[in-house]
């Protein structure tokens, strides 16, 4: 527990440092694995504790992000940059949730996946949200009174609220909520027959893991200053389901591994050969037969790490 | 008049297609009886569970738990009225620990599994009450064992301790021996005889023994229908019952 402990503060010191050490591109990869970790992990929390997959996460990222975009345009704080995004996609987890709750397995798959299309397709083409185009020039916000427009400031900021955030999913998965969650996991029927209403906890995880979602979009707008309906496009939630799977469903903090391995893979290859999709579908299909369990589930075999 | 019944069946039916698995079945448990139901296979005793415990929805009839209809409720909010249940194949949280098991249970009535933020240790009531199931199920050695790794005799003490640990008013037992050696069945009978008699039991059982040992009346069922009812005593020497079981295929 206490080397644990050691090693995460390791690893928040460098990330921490990092600007100091390494050029504007690394650091902006470097962000964008935070970003999409955090997004990864709320998913983590519906597939690896809740036994929900969803293929249509991108719904709650999206609306975060746009949510943010037209908040910041008139209010840039921190009200627009967080509490705004929040609030649209709990309420967005709310709407959708009720209707996929009532279904599950592939059927869930479908029917998440169908409303994140939903999305996308409204976003694309309403004037309002600038249509194909998105919306561009979103100022970042002023946090009590300072401005985060350095590249510095913003890295702390980021750092801070995905911090608080891992911090909250991590609590959640282990508080008396996240028990249930996994006693639905691993038996829907019975928890109902011991007098669980199920359909509610289920749709308070969809809500709780929309909600951090859509804060991870917030973030993915203000680290772009812009946002595109490719936000909401089935391929955001596809990534963030394969950094799951990459880094070990149901670890939470693999999360953050599999972002890293999927960004660093794909600006890596992509920058040798226009058919880097080619290389990343390859390792992911070797990656998932050899290493089930991903790289948590790999590394905790090889140093026997323990849950 | 009689007391009033704790559980009540009136005129409940199902049917499924022309097959008619449950028809026109009612009858009365008093609070405290322990009352055993038998017949041969397919005379429609898991059905009628099903119908009271809110897993099927009757074609026809009423149910009332204490005095109240409780027809077509969820298995959720029935189990919040006090009826609890096993089944008649281990249905349990295989990869958590026995102890897990039996506080997930526990604690479905609290708020407390609401909690967010909250700490699962903290939560003292639904763990003392798992550890005081696990005593009365003869599970207190094992608690720390996932329950994949119980013997299949463990696995069936766990099955009526899930049902057991959200404290009852009435218990639903299918087949709790089902599949036992003699010796795990003598176990799991003695377990049930020691359970608190302010609780009524309905119970499946094929195990004449075992039905002989707990009852204080029996119902036999036959193509869903209430064959008769009485004392063991009274039953066992129907002539009827005998013919049901034994010949007139």
């Amino acid at each position: 527990m206490r080397g644990r402990a050691a090693g995460l503060a390791l690893v928040v010191a460098a990330v921490a440092g990092f600007p100091l050490l390494a050029g504007t591109y690394p650091v902006k990869l470097l962000q964008e694995i935070l970003i999409f970790g955090i997004f990864a992990m709320s998913l983590d929390l519906l597939m690896g504790y809740a036994g929900m997959v969803s293929f249509g996460h991108s719904a709650f990222f999206g609306i975060g992000a746009y949510a943010a975009a037209l908040a910041l345009v008139k209010w840039p704080g921190l009200t627009a940059a967080l509490l705004v995004p929040a609030a649209a996609a709990a309420l967005g987890a709310l709407v959708i949730g009720f209707f996929c709750i009532r279904v599950s397995g592939v059927y869930f798959i479908m029917l998440t996946l169908a409303f994140s299309q939903m999305f996308y397709a409204v976003a694309f083409q309403n004037a309002f949200v600038g249509a194909e185009d998105g919306i561009t020039g979103v100022p970042r916000p002023a946090v009590l009174g300072l401005d985060i427009g350095s590249p510095a400031r913003f890295h702390g900021y980021l750092m801070v609220i995905i911090g608080l955030a891992a911090l909250f999913v991590w609590r959640v998965a282990r508080s008396p909520f996240g028990h249930v969650l996994r006693g639905i996991h691993e038996n829907e029927p019975r928890m109902q027959a011991v007098g669980y209403p199920v359909h509610r906890y289920k749709l308070l995880a969809f809500m709780v893991a929309g909600t951090v979602a859509g804060l991870a979009g917030s973030l993915y707008t203000q680290f772009q200053g812009s946002v595109s309906p490719d936000a909401f496009f089935w391929t955001t939630a596809g990534e963030a389901l394969l950094m799951v799977i990459i880094g070990g469903t149901g670890t939470l903090g693999g999360a953050f591994l599999g972002a890293a391995a999927f960004i660093l893979l794909q600006s890596l290859v992509s920058s040798y050969t226009e058919r880097w999709m080619l290389i990343l579908g390859l390792t992911f299909v070797l990656l998932v037969l050899f290493a089930p369990g991903g790289i948590v589930g790999a590394l905790r075999g090889r140093v026997g790490l323990r849950a | 008049m009689t007391a009033p019944g704790l559980l009540a069946l009136d005129r409940l039916s199902r049917s499924f297609g022309a097959l008619s698995a449950v028809n026109g079945v009612s009858l009365e448990v008093a609070p405290r009886e322990r009352r055993a139901i038998i017949g041969p296979n397919g005379a429609g005793k898991t059905t009628l569970f099903n119908l009271i415990t809110g897993h099927l929805a009757p074609s026809g009839g009423r149910v009332l738990l204490g005095g109240m209809p409780i027809t077509g409720l969820a298995p959720h909010a029935l189990a919040r009225r006090g009826l609890a249940r096993s089944f008649q194949r281990n249905n349990l949280f295989p990869r958590l620990s026995v102890l897990e098991n039996l506080r997930l249970a526990a604690a479905a009535d609290g708020r407390g599994s609401w909690s967010l933020l909250g700490s699962v240790s903290r939560l003292t009531a639904p763990l003392a009450r798992a550890r005081e199931t696990a005593e009365a199920v003869g599970l207190a050695e094992r608690l720390d064992v996932l329950a994949a790794a119980l013997s299949y005799g463990e696995q069936r003490q766990l099955e009526v301790g899930l049902a057991l640990a959200t404290r009852p008013r009435l218990l639903l037992l299918d087949e709790p021996t089902a599949g036992m050696s003699p010796e795990e069945t003598a176990r799991m009978t003695r377990m049930l005889e020691g359970l608190p008699r302010e609780l009524t039991l309905l119970i499946i059982e094929h195990d004449m023994d075992v039905v002989a040992s707990l009852a204080d009346r029996v119902t036999v069922l036959h193509y869903g229908e209430v064959l008769t009812e009485g004392s063991f005593a009274q039953v066992k020497d129907d002539p009827r019952v005998y013919e049901v079981y034994l010949g007139s295929a």
